[in-house]
């Protein structure tokens, strides 16, 4: 399909371009910018007026649960989630049944995903064999078969030994490792954020140093190795101010946060909310406040969902026994351009974290508006209101704590190589 | 004026008229553990299930006979883990237990916010006996009723809790009862059993010493300790704990001089409490137990929509 995507207001930051302008798409490449281009035979026009165009956005940390959890969510079903919130791309989570720890396995995700994604999946390689911390997975192997980072997510390295060689080892590779930074010890039995909320509901607190310490490591091994780190979910002071020095002295280190750190506190818990339980836990005002403070002076490089679907049997129990994690590509968008409204971030500061960071992070040829580049656009109406009703999601489950929220902003069409996968 | 809640899951929900109203209720229908036949028809044909998932003799016991009592039918459910490991949810047993038609849910649990989750899920009325380390409400009224007794009123009482706040549900149910009916709660206890933010609760006072805490008291109140739990990083030994937070003759003596004694038990003696305070003529330990007949048969009452009794 042929695409002239015409009068939008297009942002991309890559070209520090901000102004009305074309869009003509041929053959799933950009190819042209400019002003008043004429609409060529056999194109499909989009009137983009009162619309944002944007280089497609990119989650670079969800969970699409393929293979082996498959009844909490698969890769087309995922996939429609990312379209459906305006995500061109995604990168995948290997902590799946099996982990994706070796070629055939991301082989797999890569395949599946090919017939049946409607965005880009990049897969994520474990860092170690299934995960478990123990020994290095083949990352030579797992960027060979198209992964685009090495992360354990879901649980830390706990071993700063085996860390640090993570980092050396991967930096040969050239690839990114992304960290799940808390020191398990200090979570204990925690179940949310350590403060006076579990205080009152008299459930076991996980404390801000559980996550602060478990950067601090990352950053010093990531000096002392002179390799880069990406921190993934941030969601403490303490984490945001650790990275900002770090960076200051050019420590190689990036990190997310996800859009509930900057938007809930661990308030949403009261009422034994298990919609509400996630890992890092939701914590403090002054937490949010830093959140916002990291994303705009830069210190925070990327917003990523941290999409983590379950069912509703393993939330619909007592808190303690819940699984951690939430659902959030349909909600991102929305809740990110909040902080354009509120003056965190102008718009061309929220299209770097939602899409050119990540892309340069994980090192895709994504997150530009760039003539020759891949055609991934997304059309964003800021000021489509919209409920946020659990039946219309795509994602198979509905484990969010936004679920009835009124929300302003929405991806009206997602394209994907020049293909429009999603129009709302 | 009646009682407008379905079920009582914590003290934090109740204002200051429903505890005045179940300590009331509680006074009276204590007469009643005092007679020859301890049995009145006001609960007949009423069906409570005691619904057990943490052992607790002593507050199973009190729900029975508090039931019995009242001529309510009382059944008994140990619900071990096992079920739970055998894929049975908390919400698979309510439905079976609804099923039978039960008038009052009383139940014990180990996870805090169960029975919230109950409550929401079931139609009949449900009774906490105890979640997690959250709250333990029938405890939390039998205290005041302990105390009112004593003093005549629980406003501008001195109350110090000593021990483990941070895993005491006891702790917060007898924080919002007290601090609601207008006392003042002073705590003490090793910093590593202190929660974030305790002071918030109510009219609270976090004191680095228990004898700060104990000083000018009218009412000490020793949290249990829990030896298996505690063992391993809160505390250096039980020892040093009798040591810096047990209830001696010496440390009592900074209380008033008619200062009482009390304990949820079951007791820890030599830890919580030398043996001499345990028995001494302030210790008021055994006066909790039987009030606690007397305070379960008012939750129980005003669940099922009783009137205020003469
Ligand atoms: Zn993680
Ligand atoms: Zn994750």
């Amino acid at each position: 399909m042929n695409l002239l995507i015409k009068g939008g207001r297009v942002i991309d930051p890559s070209q520090g371009i901000d102004e009305t302008m074309d869009i003509l798409i041929a053959d799933g490449v950009i190819l042209e910018l400019g002003k008043g281009l004429g609409s060529p035979e056999g194109f499909q026009v989009i009137d983009a007026s009162g619309l944002l165009v944007t280089p497609g956005l990119i989650d670079m940390h969800v969970h699409l649960r393929d293979p082996g959890l498959e009844y909490k969510e698969d890769i087309a079903t995922g996939s429609r989630a990312a379209a459906a919130g305006g995500f061109t791309s995604v990168a995948c989570m290997p902590n799946t049944s099996p982990v994706i720890d070796n070629k055939a396995v991301a082989s797999y995700v890569v395949n599946k995903a090919m017939s049946e994604a409607l965005v880009n999946v990049f897969p994520v390689g474990a860092i170690t064999k299934g995960s478990k911390g123990e020994s290095l997975a083949e990352m030579g192997d797992l960027k060979e078969a198209g992964c685009v980072a090495v992360s354990d997510d879901g649980k830390p390295v706990c071993s700063t030994e085996l860390m640090r060689r993570a980092l050396e080892y991967a930096k040969g590779v050239g690839i990114t490792v992304i960290s799940h930074s808390e020191d398990l010890a200090l979570v204990g039995e925690g179940v949310m954020n350590e403060g006076f909320v579990s205080t009152e509901l008299g459930l076991k607190g996980i404390p801000w140093a559980a996550e602060d310490i478990a950067v601090a490591r990352e950053v010093y091994l990531a000096e002392f190795a002179g390799a880069p780190v990406h921190i993934a979910h941030i969601s403490t002071v303490g984490s945001a101010r650790i990275i900002r020095n770090a960076k200051a002295r050019g420590v190689k280190v990036t990190c997310e946060t996800a859009p509930h750190y900057f938007t809930l506190t661990d308030e949403a818990v009261r009422g034994y909310n298990t919609n509400a339980k996630m890992n890092p836990p939701l914590r403090s005002d002054a937490d949010v406040a830093a959140m916002k403070a990291g994303l705009a002076d830069g210190t925070i490089d990327a917003i990523a969902t941290d999409h983590a679907p379950h069912h509703l049997d393993e939330k619909d129990v007592e808190f303690n026994l819940a699984l951690n994690g939430i659902v959030g590509l349909e909600t991102s968008l929305p809740l990110s351009l909040k902080l354009v409204e509120e003056g965190v971030l102008d718009l061309k500061g929220l299209v770097s974290v939602m899409s050119c960071n990540p892309a340069k992070i994980l090192g895709i040829d994504r997150g530009t508006l760039r003539a020759g580049a891949v055609a991934d656009v997304t059309i964003i109406d800021p000021a489509k209101e919209w409920d946020v009703d659990a039946a219309k999601l795509e994602s198979k489950s509905k484990n969010s704590p936004f679920i009835g929220w009124k929300v302003k902003g929405k991806a009206v069409y997602t394209v994907v190589k020049g293909q429009v996968v999603y129009q709302a | 004026m009646g009682f407008r809640h379905k079920d009582i899951i914590a003290l934090k929900d109740l204002n200051k008229e429903e505890i005045q109203l179940l300590l009331d209720t509680a006074d009276s229908l204590s007469e009643i553990n005092r007679r020859d036949i301890k049995k009145v028809p006001t609960l007949r044909g009423k069906t409570v299930i005691n619904l057990f998932y943490e052992a607790s003799t002593r507050t199973r016991t009190s729900f029975e006979i508090a039931a019995k009592r009242l001529s309510a039918d009382a059944v008994n459910i140990t619900a071990s883990t096992s079920s739970v490991t055998k894929g049975e949810t908390l919400s698979d047993t309510a439905n079976n237990l609804l099923a039978m038609k039960p008038d009052i849910i009383v139940m014990r649990h180990s996870i805090s916010g169960a029975h919230e989750y109950l409550a929401k899920r079931v139609s009949c009325s449900v009774i906490n006996a105890g979640d997690g380390a959250h709250e333990h409400p029938s405890q939390g009224l039998l205290d005041m009723l302990t105390m009112r007794q004593k003093f005549g009123k629980l406003e501008g009482l001195k109350v110090a809790i000593v021990g483990d706040i941070t895993h005491s549900r006891v702790a917060r149910s007898d924080i919002y009862g007290l601090t609601t009916m207008g006392a003042h709660v002073f705590l003490a206890g090793p910093p590593t059993m202190m929660p974030i933010g305790i002071e918030r609760l109510g009219n609270v006072t976090v004191c680095k010493d228990m004898r700060e805490a104990v000083d000018q008291a009218d009412v000490v109140m020793m949290l249990r300790i829990q030896l298996e739990r505690q063992g391993k990083t809160l505390l250096p030994s039980m020892r040093e704990y009798a040591r810096y937070f047990g209830l001696n003759p010496a440390v009592l003596a900074l209380a008033k001089k008619d200062a009482i004694v009390m304990h949820p038990g079951p007791i820890n003696r030599g830890v919580e409490l030398s043996s001499f305070v345990a028995d001494c003529d302030q210790s008021h330990i055994l006066k909790q137990v039987e009030n606690g007949v007397a305070v379960r048969m008012a939750m129980l009452y005003h669940v099922c929509g009783g009137e205020p009794v003469e």
